[in-house]
């Protein structure tokens, strides 16, 4: 991108590498879906932007150090000049300048390609059509795999990811247990999974083909294999990946996130024809383990004063954990605080704990208020909440930066 | 699920029972079926040996011991964190080269020769050493060594909290190293973020090791902040304004400011990641409340703010090298002060740009963005300066200078990079890559490392009179500067491949020939190294040759080339007395004639061992907390407060150097003064 | 200082002291300690920032209504202000030189201090009990954090105090011990500020919360 920088350094390292340069796969300058292609615009424009200042620096640098070397006497020496009030001016005017430019850019190009903002254009010329219906994918980051559920059809796929091209994609995605960024540099730019919290983005991809998808952040010993593939497709080829994802057989309950959340390394592609339509919101609010309370519900509680001293002892020992983690030295075995609702009530009226049944925990059958449970606790006097349609709602926690 | 089972070797650690005497420390806990650690340990066990035992042969222990390790001098503090540093480079540099090793094999199916345990390891120790244990003590070294001198003291304000300082910072390497070869570092990168750094998905030593290393090496380094502010606040010589002070004083005030602003949030913030480790606390937790986002943004309130840390003295050395290898006085002095002060404060309204990609709005997006792009000002009007400065001038290409050129070619790269990923959308597709890797070492190699580099070879002669060969300084040069092209010009390209950061294997084979390039850029760059170590040797060797007997070698302009090199105990045998910013410059232009009669005794601080008493009971402290050895943290915690109190009770920290002996210093500098005017 | 720093008459310009002006000894302590101060107010900034993230994450157990008792808040503040007005008689009373009361007064600041941390202990011991502990939830682990890193301080001070006890009953009042009670009352008076920042912000507005 900067090769025509006249320095000799630059020359010296870059003719080599000059060579490999058309033989190569620039993803992040050519990509293949709309959103990256404005944000590959955005690169080149504020380069461009900044070479008009970095290019003549470069080269009074490489002047002045040739011109006023020691050995040309001819070139003039002025011990005492260290001041002019004009290129005083200059100096802080030109940055100056650069960075207003590039500030605007930067207002509105953030602004316009917002993650969280639903794309409006297909690609350069083509609006999104009034009733188009974004393609909905729910992604989660699990140790060390990825995991996509599509709410409208119903199935699952690891570590495989797919989508007609030229429809708005839809994507909301978490993470089970560390940080992850979700990343297809085709498609568009990365944003982080993190667990407890959902972010957003929205692309579309324009041109068929196989793409690289991958974990951008440092997730643990697997990392390397978090990788998966993105198939742009086009409608009918993606109705037959639907229909042989559906045939594949397969039933992603509860049990079996369980089993697949377990930490793994390189994991082959795996379809599910059946997904539990609750469990993507029992991952994100971290109440997947039978008996958990949904972060939802936490901070639907906590937002109404916390449970008093009642609370205090409504939690359990984790006997269930993907990590089979140990309590910390001075804090005593991990725990996990007991739910008072079901997770399923937050979807489904149908409640089944499953296997699982902590000592002494009522049975949760139901919707009735007084449901509060714990380690054997009495019902405290603890007034039930009044909302439920909206507070108990699986809202989930943004990010708190926004 | 063809999967395979990772946490076993996880699940095995949490089984191993706590001792009462061992804590969790067992045999299993030395690696010794790590051949490639074994191997390192049989190297450094050997060359520690023979070290030990030339010294105790020669009978060096007590001249140490008794004129460096206790010294409260600035100047012999200020070597003794380069020599600190430049061994971490060492070891900072092997982990690099494993690294570029592993990613330029590890391809075709290739698993590369380094596991994930071990690789993961690898590159946490290599982020965290090079900037805690390299660029720090480096840095910090310089500022020791120089403000005193450029501000016409004698000493720093605490010297004994200067020893303090720097024998913290060791004993923050020392742990660092420790974790080599007892237990192992942490394995989550060199920032720790949690959900991984807690408890739940690292329950080994390694995040502890890095925990308690970087808490005690931060004790030192925010000490050592404090007391360099109030050095160059209070002890200013006579007629230094503010306005007539170096500019390199200026960087460094600039600096050390950040610096205790900003270190004492990394001490709260790791404070807290450990009660979350050892207590069970939640503050970084997924469950119970907790908030890992939390522990992102605090740690890089403080770590943003460590980025200028670093530079800002950079900044400062090359500033002196510029105007004095010009011949001609710094260009626009004014505006580079307020340019410094303005990064200073805007450097604390940028952190978020680290992690745009968390999903953070588009108006707190592009807040932080702008404001990261407006310190480019600044920074763009002293790379005008420094322009300026060499404009009109009579360069002399000597290392330093060559330094100060290659930084202005390479640094402006850097720069350009730097706003780039300011823009909240092209950081989307450029955070965590390559790219960004191959942007901060440009701006760390070409801006610190070469400030650091200019700034030894331009102060080497001050500090052991005589200059550095500069044959061997030359090839170091281009080893350096034609080494960092080759070894991150690829990892421009494979970011804009791509590519992410922190992996160990790769499955596309196109790739790999950006990875042999960069691996031959390292190579380079450990020719560069190497030919810095023989640079040294040699020097040393033909001393006599490049001898500098007039305390002034390049014709400078500040104060510190006023007095002699090396410098006398006191530095200045009467204090000097400042008309103008280049102070020296202007005594020599004015006819300063050096006083040769009328000295006095002069006060001066004691040595004392309280320092490295301290800093060995918070080695130990910290040793203990890592392996859950809870009597020996008791004993050490005990002996830590002790050993403090019972040297408050020592009132007599200070002696006089008696005028006898300050005249005989004096009157042999005169003889050697003469002898060279008249050959 | 005999010399006219400013005098640049082009004649004989001065470039060095000859009389060697005295650095007065232990000039730079008082910005030090300043300094040093104001590094550990960023601690507590951040303690504070961290309470105020987390302060209202109960994790589905007590809030601070739940927990608190202000009475108790409130004799325990009443402690800590006292040994604050008692220090500052120890200072009154070394300023007129007069050992005896210097240290009858840092005895009481002692006590006092002592009955703050006592009340503070009883307070943790008490919610450890009904099982509020740190680990329970984030606000729990923030409130804790917070309030113990003040108590901790308090602690070291009363170490210091009763070291410097020692010192001025062994040297009396001599500059070094006068610059070091100093020091220390910046410290204690620094504590008390904090500390009606955490009366306010955790007690109060909890209460409020």
């Amino acid at each position: 991108m900067t090769g025509a920088v006249l320095s000799r350094f630059r020359v010296l390292a870059l003719l080599p590498l000059m060579a490999f340069l058309s033989g190569c796969n620039f993803t992040v300058l050519h990509p293949a879906g709309d959103v990256a292609w404005q944000q590959r615009d955005l690169v080149i424009i504020s380069t461009v932007l900044m070479l008009i200042i970095i290019i003549p620096v470069m080269a009074l640098t490489v002047l002045f150090a040739w011109r006023y070397r020691q050995s040309n006497t001819e070139a003039r020496y002025e011990p005492e000049w260290h001041h002019s009030t004009h290129l005083e001016l200059v100096i802080w005017a030109a940055p100056l300048l650069i960075i207003i430019c590039l500030g605007a850019l930067t207002w509105m190009g953030t602004h316009l390609l917002d993650p969280y903002r639903p794309i409006e254009r297909i690609s350069e010329n083509q609006p999104v059509p009034a009733n188009a219906q974004p393609l909905e994918v729910e992604v989660v980051a699990l140790d060390w795999k990825w995991l996509f559920i599509y709410p409208q059809y119903g199935i699952a796929t690891v570590n495989e990811l797919a989508a007609p091209v030229d429809r708005p994609i839809s994507f909301r995605i978490t993470a089970s247990s560390v940080m992850n960024s979700f990343y297809i540099p085709a498609l568009a730019g990365q944003i982080y999974a993190m667990p407890g919290m959902q972010t957003k983005l929205h692309a579309v991809i324009n041109e068929a083909g196989s793409y690289r998808g991958f974990s951008a952040n440092y997730s643990g010993a697997g990392f390397s294999g978090m990788h998966f593939r993105f198939l742009g497709q086009s409608p009918a080829d993606f109705d037959a990946w639907l229909a042989s994802a559906k045939a594949g057989g397969g039933d992603l309950t509860r049990a079996a996130y369980l089993e697949l959340e377990k930490p793994s390394q390189n994991v082959p592609v795996t379809r599910f024809a059946q997904v539990d339509p609750a469990l993507y919101n029992a991952i994100l609010n971290m109440c997947v383990e039978p008996g958990k309370m949904c972060m939802s519900e936490m901070m639907a509680i906590d937002a109404k004063g916390g449970l008093g001293m009642a609370g205090i002892n409504n939690v359990l020992p984790l006997t269930y954990d993907k990590f089979a983690r140990r309590g910390t030295v001075f804090g005593g075995s991990p725990a996990m605080v007991v739910g008072i609702c079901a997770p399923e009530d937050l979807v489904t009226p149908a409640a089944s704990v499953g296997a699982f049944a902590p000592r002494q925990l009522a049975p949760r059958e139901g919707a009735s208020a007084a449901r509060i449970l714990g380690a054997g606790l009495p019902a405290p006097s603890f007034t039930p909440i009044s909302a439920p349609a909206d507070l108990l709602a699986p809202a989930a926690r943004r990010p708190s930066n926004s | 699920m063809s999967a395979s089972a990772v946490s076993q070797s996880a699940m095995s650690a949490f089984s191993t029972p706590v001792s009462p005497i061992f804590g969790r420390l067992t045999l299993e806990s030395f690696p010794f079926h790590e051949p490639i650690l074994v191997a390192t340990f049989a190297v450094v066990a050997l060359g520690g040996l023979v070290v030990f035992g030339a010294l105790t042969y020669f009978r060096l222990w007590g001249y140490l011991w008794k004129e460096w390790f206790t010294s409260v001098d600035h100047k012999k503090i200020g070597i003794m964190y380069m020599v600190l540093g430049i061994i971490m480079l060492l070891r900072g540099f092997a982990d690099a080269i494993m690294m570029r090793l592993q990613q330029a094999l590890a391809f075709g199916g290739s698993d590369g020769y380094l596991p994930a345990h071990h690789y993961d390891q690898v590159f946490t120790a290599h982020g965290v050493i090079m900037i805690f244990f390299v660029a720090m003590p480096l840095v910090t070294g310089l500022m020791n060594y120089v403000v005193p001198l450029q501000i016409g003291a004698r000493d720093v304000s605490f010297p004994f909290l200067n020893n303090f300082s720097f024998w913290m910072t060791v004993g923050g390497a020392i742990l660092v190293m420790m974790s080599l070869f007892v237990g192992e570092f942490a394995k989550t990168g060199w920032l720790a973020y949690p959900p991984l750094s807690g408890i739940s998905y690292s329950p080994d030593v390694g995040v502890d090791y890095y925990i308690w290393a970087l808490q005690v090496a931060g004790v030192g380094t925010t000490l050592s902040g404090i007391n360099l502010i109030c050095t160059i606040v209070k002890m200013r010589a006579p007629g230094m304004t503010l306005m007539k002070m170096p500019i390199f004083t200026w960087t460094s005030l600039c600096t050390n400011a950040l610096i205790v602003a900003s270190f004492p949030i990394l001490t709260a913030v790791l404070a807290l990641l450990a009660l979350d480790r050892y207590f069970g606390m939640n503050f970084f937790t997924n469950d119970f409340g907790g908030s890992p986002m939390l522990y992102v943004n605090l740690i890089w309130i403080w770590g943003h703010p460590e980025v200028y840390i670093l530079i800002l003295p950079a900044f400062g050395v090359f500033s002196e090298v510029a105007s004095t290898f010009s011949g001609k006085r710094l260009f626009g002095y004014t505006s580079m002060v307020y340019a410094t002060v303005v990064i200073t404060i805007l450097s604390y309204l940028v952190w978020l740009h680290h992690f745009f990609t968390m999903g953070s709005g588009a108006s707190v997006n592009s807040f932080f963005g702008i404001t990261t792009m407006i310190i480019s000002i600044p920074t763009g009007a002293k790379i005008f300066n420094w322009l300026f400065t060499m404009y009109r001038g009579r360069i002399k290409f000597e290392l330093p200078m060559m330094y100060t050129v290659a930084f202005m070619l390479t640094f402006v790269i850097g720069g350009m990079t730097g706003v780039l990923l300011a823009v909240p959308p092209a950081d989307f597709v450029l955070h965590n890559s390559l790219f960004l890797i191959a942007h901060f070492h440009n701006v760390i190699i070409g801006g610190v490392v070469f400030g650091m580099f200019a700034g030894i070879a331009y102060w080497w002669p001050k500090a052991f009179g005589f200059k550095l060969d500069p044959f061997w300084g030359k090839m170091s040069f281009w080893f350096w500067v034609v080494g960092f092209y080759f070894a991150f010009m690829p990892l421009y390209v494979l970011g804009l491949m791509g590519v992410t950061r922190r992996l160990r294997v790769f499955d596309d084979p196109s790739l790999q020939i950006w990875f042999i390039i960069a691996a031959f850029g390292a190579f380079l760059i450990l020719l560069g190294i190497l030919s810095f170590l023989v640079q040294i040797a040699v020097s040393i060797k033909n001393r006599e040759q490049l001898r500098d007997v007039t305390g002034d070698p390049w014709n400078g302009r500040t104060l510190e080339w006023a007095t002699s090199s090396p410098p006398p105990d006191y530095n200045f045998a009467f204090t000097p007395v400042i008309h103008d910013g280049d102070a020296w410059w202007d005594m020599k232009q004015r006819g300063y004639k050096r006083p040769l009669e009328g000295f006095k005794p002069i006060h001066m601080p004691r040595n004392t061992p309280t320092g490295i008493l301290l800093a060995a009971c918070a080695v130990a402290l910290g040793f203990a907390l890592i392996w859950y050895i809870w009597w020996l943290a008791a004993v050490s915690f005990v002996a830590l407060l002790g050993i403090a109190i019972t040297h408050t009770f020592n009132y007599n920290r200070d002696f006089s150097i008696p005028a006898e002996d300050v005249i005989r210093a004096e009157d042999a500098r005169t003889r050697v003064l003469a002898a060279q005017v008249t050959p | 200082m005999t010399i006219a720093v400013t005098s640049d008459s082009a004649a004989a310009p001065i470039f060095y002291e000859v009389d060697e002006h005295a650095h007065p000894d232990g000039g730079s302590t008082s910005l030090g300690f300043w300094i040093y101060l104001m590094s550990d107010c960023l601690i507590f900034a951040m303690l504070f920032a961290t309470y105020g993230v987390l302060g209202g994450n109960y994790a589905a157990g007590p809030a601070p209504k739940d927990l608190f008792d202000l009475n108790l808040v409130a004799l325990n503040t009443t402690m800590l202000l006292f040994s604050s007005i008692t220090y500052g008689f120890a200072m009154l009373a070394m300023a007129r030189g007069r050992i005896g009361q210097v240290q009858v007064w840092l005895a009481v600041t002692a006590l006092f201090g002592l009955a703050f941390l006592s009340i503070e202990l009883f307070e943790f011991a008490h919610m450890i009990h009904e099982g509020a502990t740190p680990q329970r939830s984030a606000f729990l682990s923030a409130f804790f954090t917070l309030v113990g890193t003040h108590g901790l301080h308090v602690t070291f001070g009363l170490i210091w105090l009763v070291t410097l006890m020692v010192q001025v009953g062994q040297r009396g009042l001599i500059p070094a011990n006068r610059r070091r009670l100093m020091c220390l009352s910046m410290f204690w008076h620094f504590l008390d500020v904090v500390w009606i920042g955490v009366f306010t912000f955790v007690y109060l507005m909890g209460m409020l919360r």
